[in-house]
């Protein structure tokens, strides 16, 4: 199994860069690989709300990099035409909150026009967006929607949590033939990590990495409780050896790598951002109940928010977010 | 209470007062915004006070309003307090909306203010739906939306003005057109010099209007809640206006200049001229002036105490107000991430 921490542990050479700017390098290379990629969003040649693509029009020039006026629904659809019509379009929808505006595109143009027309297409298109709390931007920008968007037939989800993860898997999405939705948890833009600098470097849509062992409890976390994970498993250590997995990609989901995990610690937890019922926890603890309840010694446990919108006052913001502590009382309720 | 007799002197300086008070409430929110007292993201709206005042100072009690992310000025002018809409900024129990909003969401139900809705081009379909309801009941209020200049590129905007106009709704769509969307200019969005000119597409009347003077801007909506009331439809109007900050606080605006704005402030400022214009008709003296500033300043010096000593939300209430009748998960979830006890292994 080559999962566990091959990105990392390899002899290529690596730079310590910001999630943000593993992105950035992402898009840099690919752009640079490929002249049918092109990058084009709301302020995009500004570098877009989080400075993302800062520097990218400066570089490749306005054939490449794009402003549209605020029309998500058009730059969705247009991105299945450019798409299908051999373009290679990165489209950005800063807050992930605002897909409802152009959700019709992505359900039913992006991810059914290949099927629909017996494959007579293919849509290679890649949607970033933001998700994610802890700003105080309040319910209309701080929601964490990937399960929607995850549900939907035909499209493929990403939700990086490293710089690593996060460069290697903007590189496959947008090598990907398939429409990709590109999870950004907004709260980790700063956060810092090793990145392989070669062009080459890319990591499989669809693979999970296991990035701490541990034989007591498997923690399978995502974007910004993945780091909240990392921290309690070492907290934890000498007391509960509790195993870390980034799923790094929501749909299809390597449901492989954490049922083996599982099997080996008896024990789960599931900790994402978005709310609880019917969301990514329960698509995790279903497959694991599926194929693997005989190697379950403790009941799945949920870390989320429990079903409410983000409310905007910081105190209030806190009391819905889930933490490490939230993570460290399932893994106790269960070790 | 919002309207404003404008044809009258003391309409014109409550218009003043008005103006001042919503330049006052933003210069404060800039700088406690600055100091770190207020989270979140805030948009401002100085320079673009003559739209909201004018608007607003055109509708009666009654009249609803949908406003936008930079709703700041729009909700003074509807009438709202500027001491809970602060609290509101600052996440505080006794804020409009009790903690949970912020600047983006504010609400007043009371005072016709339906919401400030910031996303983009939501504000339309939103007052639109309110036009529905009016005219069903053969209502004698109207309801109007602020709709940016960069919102109308959204197609939700369109289907409302579509709508309105089909159905002949008493709706008023007020197109605030301050030159820029975030960072891009009104001509990178737009092929189009006056937005008013998309009215041609729908059948109605489409109305420009100089956002730097408050009368004009007063007429322009007046004569258009008037078509309304009338069964006469909607009225887009295009008030051309410019903000002075950025595009939220803390934006380097890489994409203009100083002069740019500078020029702005000098030249067309709306309420400098405006108090002008009423100091050359003899309705108000320097001092009076200086006296209405201060007033303003007072408002807000209250309004700020008032917004820091009051109570932070109580943690209970992040949990309250997601549905009517509540649903046993939210308390289940809740209880399940907070359990210490007991293991599973005890059951
Ligand atoms: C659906 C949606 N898309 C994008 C945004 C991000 N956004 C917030 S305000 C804004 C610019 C709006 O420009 P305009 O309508 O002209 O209003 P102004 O800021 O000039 O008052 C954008 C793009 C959003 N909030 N909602």
């Amino acid at each position: 199994m080559s999962k566990t921490g091959a990105t990392t542990e390899s002899t290529e050479s690596t730079e310590t860069i910001t999630f943000r700017e593993a992105i950035r390098e992402g898009l840099r290379e690919e752009m640079k690989n490929d002249d049918a990629v092109m990058l084009y969003g709301q302020d995009e040649e500004d570098g877009e709300s989080f400075e993302v693509t800062a520097g990218l029009y400066e570089e490749f020039g306005g054939r490449r990099v794009r402003n549209t006026p605020i029309s998500e629904a058009a730059q969705v659809g247009g991105a299945v035409g450019a798409a299908a019509t051999g373009l290679r379009p990165v489209v950005e929808l800063s807050f992930s909150d605002f897909i409802g505006v152009c959700f019709d595109q992505i359900m039913n143009q992006a991810g059914k026009t290949r099927y629909m027309f017996g494959g007579a297409s293919e849509v290679p298109l890649v949607l970033r967006a933001t998700e994610g709390a802890g700003l105080s931007a309040a319910a209309q920008h701080s929601g964490t929607v990937h399960t929607l968007v995850s549900h939907l037939p035909g499209i493929k989800t990403v939700a990086p949590s490293t710089p690593t993860a996060a460069k290697g898997l903007i590189k496959s999405s947008i090598r990907s033939p398939d429409p990709v939705v590109f999870f950004e948890n907004k709260t980790i833009y700063d956060e810092r990590g090793e990145v392989p600098t070669s062009d080459d470097h890319t990591i499989p849509i669809g693979e999970a990495s296991i990035e701490h062992l541990g034989e007591d409890v498997t923690v399978v976390a995502t974007q910004r409780l993945f780091s909240e994970a990392m921290s309690v498993a070492q907290d934890l250590e000498g007391d509960v050896s509790v195993e870390v997995i980034d799923p790094r990609t929501l749909y299809p989901l390597d449901a492989e790598t954490i049922i083996e995990s599982v099997a080996k610690t008896g024990r789960l937890v599931i900790a994402d951002e978005s709310p609880m019922s019917y969301g990514f926890h329960a698509e995790v603890s279903s497959r694991v109940v599926e194929d693997g309840f005989f190697t379950l010694d403790a009941p799945p446990q949920r870390v989320g928010v429990p079903d409410t919108p983000i409310p905007f006052a910081p105190g209030l913001e806190k009391e819905v977010l889930p933490n490490g502590a939230d993570i460290k009382r399932a893994i106790r309720r269960v070790e | 209470m919002t309207f404003l007799n404008i044809d009258s002197p003391e309409g014109r300086q409550e218009a003043l007062e008005k103006m001042l008070l919503a330049r006052a409430f933003e210069d404060t929110v800039q700088d406690q915004f600055a100091d770190g007292e207020i989270p979140g993201f805030v948009h401002l709206s100085q320079g673009q006070e003559a739209v909201a005042v004018g608007t607003c100072g055109a509708l009666r009690e009654g009249d609803y309003i949908t406003s936008t992310h930079r709703a700041h000025g729009h909700s003074i002018a509807k009438g709202l307090e500027p001491d809970r809409l602060l609290a509101e900024l600052y996440g505080k129990e006794p804020g409009q909306c009790r903690g949970k909003g912020g600047s983006m969401h504010v609400a007043d139900l009371d005072q016709g203010m339906l919401g400030a809705q910031p996303i983009v081009g939501a504000s339309a379909p939103l007052a639109m739906g309110a036009g529905i309801t009016a005219q069903y009941g053969n209502e004698d209020w109207i309801s109007l939306a602020f709709i940016g200049d960069g919102a109308v590129a959204e197609g939700q905007v369109h289907e409302s003005f579509n709508l309105a106009a089909t159905w002949g709704l008493p709706v008023v769509f007020v197109i605030e057109n301050n030159l820029y969307s975030e960072g891009m200019v009104f001509d990178e969005q737009h092929n189009i010099e006056d937005l008013a000119d998309m009215s041609a597409s729908y059948g109605v009347p489409g109305v420009v209007v100089d956002g730097q003077d408050v009368e004009a801007v007063h007429e322009a909506v007046s004569e258009a809640r008037q078509r309304a009331l009338e069964d006469e439809g909607p009225t887009i109007i295009e008030a051309k206006t410019y903000r002075y900050r950025g595009h939220f606080e803390g934006d380097q605006q890489p994409y203009r200049s100083d002069e740019e704005i500078e020029e702005w402030r000098d030249e067309r400022d709306p309420i400098s001229n405006f108090a002008r214009k009423l100091i050359e008709a003899g309705e108000l003296t320097e001092s009076g002036l200086e006296e209405l500033r201060e007033t303003a300043e007072a408002k807000m010096a209250d309004a700020l105490e008032f917004a820091r000593k009051a109570d932070e939300a109580d943690a209970d209430e992040a949990y309250e107000d997601v549905f009517v009748e509540t649903v046993p998960e939210i308390e289940q979830h809740r209880e399940r991430l907070a359990r210490e006890q007991p293991h599973w292994g005890e059951y």
